[in-house]
Parts: structure tokens; sequence; C-alpha cells
């Protein structure tokens, strides 16, 4: 079992760490919060599965300097790989505990499923099935059906960087080439691309969640969006203000963004802003062949160029 | 007097200092005629152009925006324009999903001599901008109804759907 092995892992280096950042059970039996492991009693509180969405390699860049052990999904060792690339954390004060990841679960997509889900009192994942309590029902769903969309098109469920690993590695294959959002999505002709923004950002506030739950997203209190000197971005939360800081954040991850889908998961509006990130991830793959946060000294295609680019007409 | 008849759009033009902005002003100095719809804006090198100045131009209701530099091997300083391909080129790529119509976005390269292929381009791409029409714009003010919506639609569940808003409203 990965977690008991996972357990006895942190356990051995913990005294050397100021903490380790994994997951424990949330408010309900359908949340995982994450848990900051300071203590050896920390360390029963961890769990990983399906609740585990945060990507918690995000809180690397504002521990730099501490000695700090991070569990991570396939997914979210993208984001550390990158880190490192970027030399935006420091290898030697970083722990990385990898382990398999079988698909997350995405709140969004059960809170359709169940019209809100206050009042679950159990889940339980069998395979490829999940079994929620609900209302004194039991209900019984294929995961798919439940799992963040990014899951079905994942190609790196196992952590592709790691100083321990916990359990066996996952033999999980992509349900789809293609995100399932983006692809329909796609299918509205361009004119009609825009009215989707205007209604989608006219609900935006402006919380700045998508941005700050980017693991690349470090600048912090010197963002672009909040300078009023260049004022890149109006103060007025119009849909075309909003739109523009979407379109920043988009664009200062090209070639960089891991595609872990914090920036949805954490909007408080449902606003699928991943649409846009994804894309951008996607041109990069077409046109460079380049996945942000595989490879630790990978040349980033924007810092660099050919002569002759083989996908660029003229 | 514009070479276009009817209603002039708002062009934008990003030209580098070295070459294009010395092939404008060749064909200014040859009298050739243009359409007088772009706004130039010159930069030091098209590796300057950030995207965002492209992206920005668009949500500030340009109807257009070329971008011009030195033909790639021919920057000033030695490799600008290969930089610059890259992102303009992802951009170009990237612009359909935002809803900002890629024809209405072109870069290109013009060397300082290269007068008549300026007033070409130019032609070309205004007229090309002419048969698109204005461009559609998103709403530039959040008005009170607006805001009234957006606190009905969380109310509603709409934004946040989980049980807690539900039971308040």
């Amino acid at each position: 079992m990965s977690l008991d092995q996972l357990k006895r892992l942190i356990k051995a280096v913990l005294p050397d760490l100021d903490m380790v950042i994994g997951w424990e059970q949330g408010h309900d039996c359908l949340t995982a919060s994450p848990v900051f492991i300071k203590t050896e009693e920390d360390i029963e509180k961890l769990q990983i599965g399906p609740l585990a969405v945060h990507n918690l390699a995000t809180f690397l860049p504002g521990l730099k300097g501490k000695k700090v052990g991070v569990v991570v999904k396939g997914c979210d060792s993208r984001a550390a790989v990158q880190l490192l690339q970027e030399k935006l954390i420091d290898q030697a004060d970083v722990t990385i505990f990898g382990f398999g990841c079988n698909g997350i679960i995405s709140h969004a997509k059960l809170r359709k499923q169940f019209n809100g889900m206050g009042r679950a009192s159990s889940m339980t994942q069998n395979g490829d099935t999940i079994t929620i309590e609900h209302d004194g029902e039991t209900t019984t769903l294929p995961f798919n059906d439940v799992c963040a969309d990014k899951c079905l098109t994942c190609e790196h469920p196992n952590a592709v960087i790691h100083d321990h690993f916990a359990g066996e590695r996952v033999e999980r294959k992509p349900v789809t080439t293609e995100n399932p959002a983006l692809a329909e999505f796609e299918k509205l002709p361009l004119n009609e691309r825009l009215d989707f923004w205007q209604e989608q950002m006219s609900r935006c506030i402006r919380c700045h969640a998508c941005r700050n739950a980017c693991p690349m997203c470090v600048c912090r209190d010197h963002c672009l969006a909040t300078s009023r000197e260049p004022n890149w971005i109006g103060q007025d939360t119009s849909p075309r203000e909003n739109l523009m800081f979407q379109m920043t954040h988009t664009l200062h991850l090209a070639g960089r963004c891991v595609e872990c889908g914090e920036c949805e998961r954490a909007c408080p509006m449902d606003i699928p802003v991943f649409l846009l990130r994804k894309k951008m991830a996607d041109e990069v793959k077409s046109l460079f062949d380049y996945d942000a946060g595989i490879v630790l000294d990978a040349k980033p295609p924007l810092m660099t160029f050919e002569t002759n680019e083989r996908n660029i007409k003229e | 007097m514009s070479a276009v008849h009817g209603r002039e759009l708002r062009i934008i033009g990003f030209l580098c200092n070295w070459c294009s902005y010395g092939g404008a002003d060749t064909a200014g100095v040859s009298r050739f005629e243009q359409p007088t719809d772009l706004r130039v804006v010159r930069v030091p090198c098209s590796g300057r152009i950030d995207p965002l100045f492209i992206v920005r131009s668009f949500l500030n209701g340009a109807d257009g925006v070329l971008v011009s530099g030195c033909h790639p091997g021919d920057c000033h300083y030695s490799e600008g324009n290969f930089y610059a391909r890259r992102r303009l080129e992802l951009l170009k790529r990237f612009l359909p999903v935002s809803g900002i119509d890629p024809e209405r976005f072109k870069y290109t390269w013009v060397s300082a001599s290269e007068g008549a292929k300026w007033q070409e381009t130019v032609t070309d791409f205004t007229n090309h901008i002419h048969s698109l029409g204005p461009a559609p714009v998103l709403s530039t003010a959040s008005t009170p109804e607006d805001w009234a919506k957006v606190a009905q639609a969380a109310a509603n569940g709409k934004g946040c759907g989980c049980g807690c808003h539900k039971e308040r409203a």
C-alpha cells in the first residue's frame, strides 16, 4: 500500500526537514486539505487518493530557504521540474515524494452530478467506479465522469521527478488525446467565442485565485496585473479588463504551463479559464514539440530559436 | 487622403526601427500612395514586442494589428527577430481561442529598402481589414446591473454550486 510506504518514507527523513507538505482529510468526506507535517504525529494525518486535488508544488517558491518535503502526483511533479528548471526553487532544499496517481476528483463535476454536495456521507473508489452515499442514497458512477479533465488526457500519472517513490508505478493510459472541454469549446464559431468570454468574464470577481493557485505565478507582489506603472490592466472589473488579465496570465505561461489545471479548480465562479492555458500548451506542443516540466535541463522553446523554423511557414 | 473609401478603421502597426520603419520611410519619400488607417508605433526591434502589446491593442478596440521587422537573419541585433518570430507565430495560433480573429493580426518582414513592398503590405492588409469590417469588442464597463447578475448567479449556485450558497439564498 503506497500510503503506508509513503508515511514510512516521510518518517525516515522528517528529522532533517522543516516540514513536509501533503494532504489530510478535509472538512467532509469529499474534500482533502493541504497539511504541513512538522512532527511525527502529523504523519498519521496524511492522505492520498482521488481527493488529493491540490498541486502542493505551488507552495514551494514561497518557502524558499527552508528544507521542505513535498508529496506530488504526476502532474504536480511537472510543476516541481519546471520550478527547478527556472531556478525558482533549490534542489538541495527540496525533497520530493512521488507516487502513482489514479486520477483525481473534479469537485465542479461532482456538484453538477449531485446538484450541490453538502450532504454526502461517504465516498469510496473501486477501480473504475466511485460510490458516493448522500441523502440516504447510494450512487455509483464511472470514475471518468467525475474526474478532472486533465486526468482523461494524463500521460504522466507517475511523478516524473522524485527523491523517494512510494508504492508501485501506475499503468494509467490517457482515455482521450483531446481535452474534452477544449474540444467542445472549439466547436463554437469564432464570433460566438467572443460572446462566450463576454459572458464568462462578466462573472469574474477579480479575486486572483487563478493566479495564486498557479505554481508558475511567482511574481507575487510584483505582478503586472496589479501594477499602476505600467498600467497594463485597468482597475475596472469589466469583461474586457478581466479577459486582459486572463490573456496576460496565459501568455506569461507560454512554454511554462504544466497543465495542472489549478487555475480553473481554484476559480470560485467556475469560469473555464483552463481553456486558454490548455490551448496555449497545445500550441507550444504542436509548434515546438515541447512539454513543459518534463526534462530538467531542457531549453524552453521561447528562450531559443532556430534559424530555419521547422513548423513556421512564412 | 485614404486610398480606401468608407469609414477609416483602427489598425496598429508595430515597426522595428531599423528595417520596417525605414521601409515605411522609403515608401513615404518615394511618394507611394498608402491607406492612412495604419497608426505606427516604432519599436527598437521586433524582439521588443511583447505579444501582450498586440492583445492589449485588440482589447482596446483595434480592428487590426500589423507587426513588421527585419527579415530573419538581418536583425540589427543579430537575433531579436528570431525570438519574435516564435512569439508572434505562437500568438497567432493562440488568438482564435480568445475569440479574436487571427486574420486581423499579421506579422511580416520588410527591409529599409523595400518601400514598394511596404506599400503593398499596408494596402493589402488594410483592404483585408476593411473586408472584415470593424472588430467586435468586449464591453468595457461593469454596471450595477452586471453586478446584480453576478450576485444572482452566485446565489443560484451557478457560480459556486455548493449547498451552502443554496441554503443562504
